[in-house]
């Protein structure tokens, strides 16, 4: 197999293995980083750094540098694609299954379960960025003393845009976001 | 009627203004798709999360497939996923080329903990929504808080928290028991 399929091939498994959203995408990464001579690991911490530090789902933008890595530009567009296209068909048939199904008791309470599930998800993840994002615990480990919990530049702002998100509802959030970039770089 | 073009750009501009992605930018989707368009309820919005969860895929291409499929079929759906991956591949492929240290630049990393600060403030909003709708019961209480409790203090992964929370709710017979009141 030529090895431009072969990278298809590959982002394609990863588009069809890696449950649960973008992050998942990475141990596939690091896997074609050893196996293949695409791109190194050295690479892929980049990729991560980059891929974080721009627009677009994280899983997308992996696949496209890893892509763009291995064989320009035709490769960015090949690795993507393939990435996508698993769950391009794998959503489609579920949403006419559940066209289908909605009514069914049985999906009705799979979703009773799944909803306080999701709510439970979210708050994590929000638990996690708080804490890269606003709090400053090992520091407060080591001090013991209550000002070094978080970051008072860093607190000040997430509560300037919480009062703003209520206050002001007609703001779009990439607005919120954009003002979270200006702040960051002025002050963070 | 939703055109195909809407749908394009409607994910274009998601994919343009989403960092990191997952629950980060829910806030943006829930603000595109359900404030702005009415192409999905919030409760769409949350069962997409959900079934994103247990399937394959990123979550912001998954929700761009399955709304651009209700509204205008495969087609449909194939022009709003372009658009969500879209500004990935172009945005992506330039770094690539030329700017491959653009997250050593101290000023981008600024701007990128300012834009955690701007989603952590957003989702105070959605997780409060996401609350009202999605929970309305003790038992929905006790699958949120265990849920959480796994997800944040152990290594569970999140598929089997998500797959156990599905099984009890199907167990729980909980529209049978409706329909019975």
């Amino acid at each position: 197999m030529s090895n431009f399929l072969l990278l298809c091939w590959e982002f394609f498994k990863a588009g069809l293995f890696a449950v649960g959203g973008g992050l998942a995408t990475l141990p596939f990464i690091h896997e074609m980083a050893r196996n293949y001579n695409w791109f190194t690991e050295a690479d892929v911490a980049n990729m991560i750094a980059v891929s974080e530090s721009t627009p677009g789902p994280m899983g997308v933008n992996m696949a496209t540098f890893a892509g763009y890595k291995a064989f320009g530009i035709p490769g960015a567009l090949a690795a993507t694609f393939s990435l996508v296209l698993p769950s391009y068909v794998i959503i489609i048939v579920i949403a006419k299954f559940l066209d289908k199904f909605s009514e069914n008791p049985h999906v009705m309470d799979a979703f009773y379960g799944l909803r306080p599930a999701v709510a439970g998800l979210v708050l994590a993840a929000w638990l996690s960025i708080f804490q890269i994002a606003v709090l400053t615990l090992p520091r407060f480990q080591e001090t013991g003393v209550w000002t070094d919990l978080a970051n008072p530049v860093a607190a000040v702002i997430f509560v300037l845009l919480l009062v703003a998100s209520y206050r002001f509802k007609k703001i779009p959030p990439a607005a919120f976001i954009a003002a979270g970039a200006l702040l960051g770089v002025l002050f963070l | 009627m939703t055109t195909y073009f809407q749908l394009f750009v409607s994910f274009f501009k998601i994919g343009l203004i989403m960092f990191g992605g997952g629950y980060a930018m829910l806030p943006v989707l829930e603000h595109e798709v359900v404030d702005r368009r009415g192409w999905l309820t919030g409760e769409d919005l949350i069962d997409l999360f959900a079934l994103s969860q247990c399937t394959p895929g990123v979550i912001a291409v998954n929700v761009a497939t399955h709304t651009g499929y209700k509204k205008r079929g495969v087609l449909g759906a194939a022009f709003s996923t372009l658009g969500v991956i879209m500004p990935s591949l172009i945005i992506i492929t330039i770094i690539a080329a030329v700017l491959n240290n653009i997250a050593d630049i101290p000023a981008v990393q600024s701007a990128l903990s300012g834009i955690r600060i701007a989603a952590c403030a957003l989702m105070i909003k959605t997780m409060v929504k996401m609350w009202k709708n999605g929970i309305r019961d003790w038992f929905g209480a006790v699958i949120f808080a265990a849920v959480f409790v796994l997800t944040a203090f152990t290594e569970v992964s999140t598929v089997w928290s998500v797959l156990g929370a599905l099984l009890i709710g199907i167990l729980s017979f909980h529209s049978e028991r409706e329909a019975e009141k």
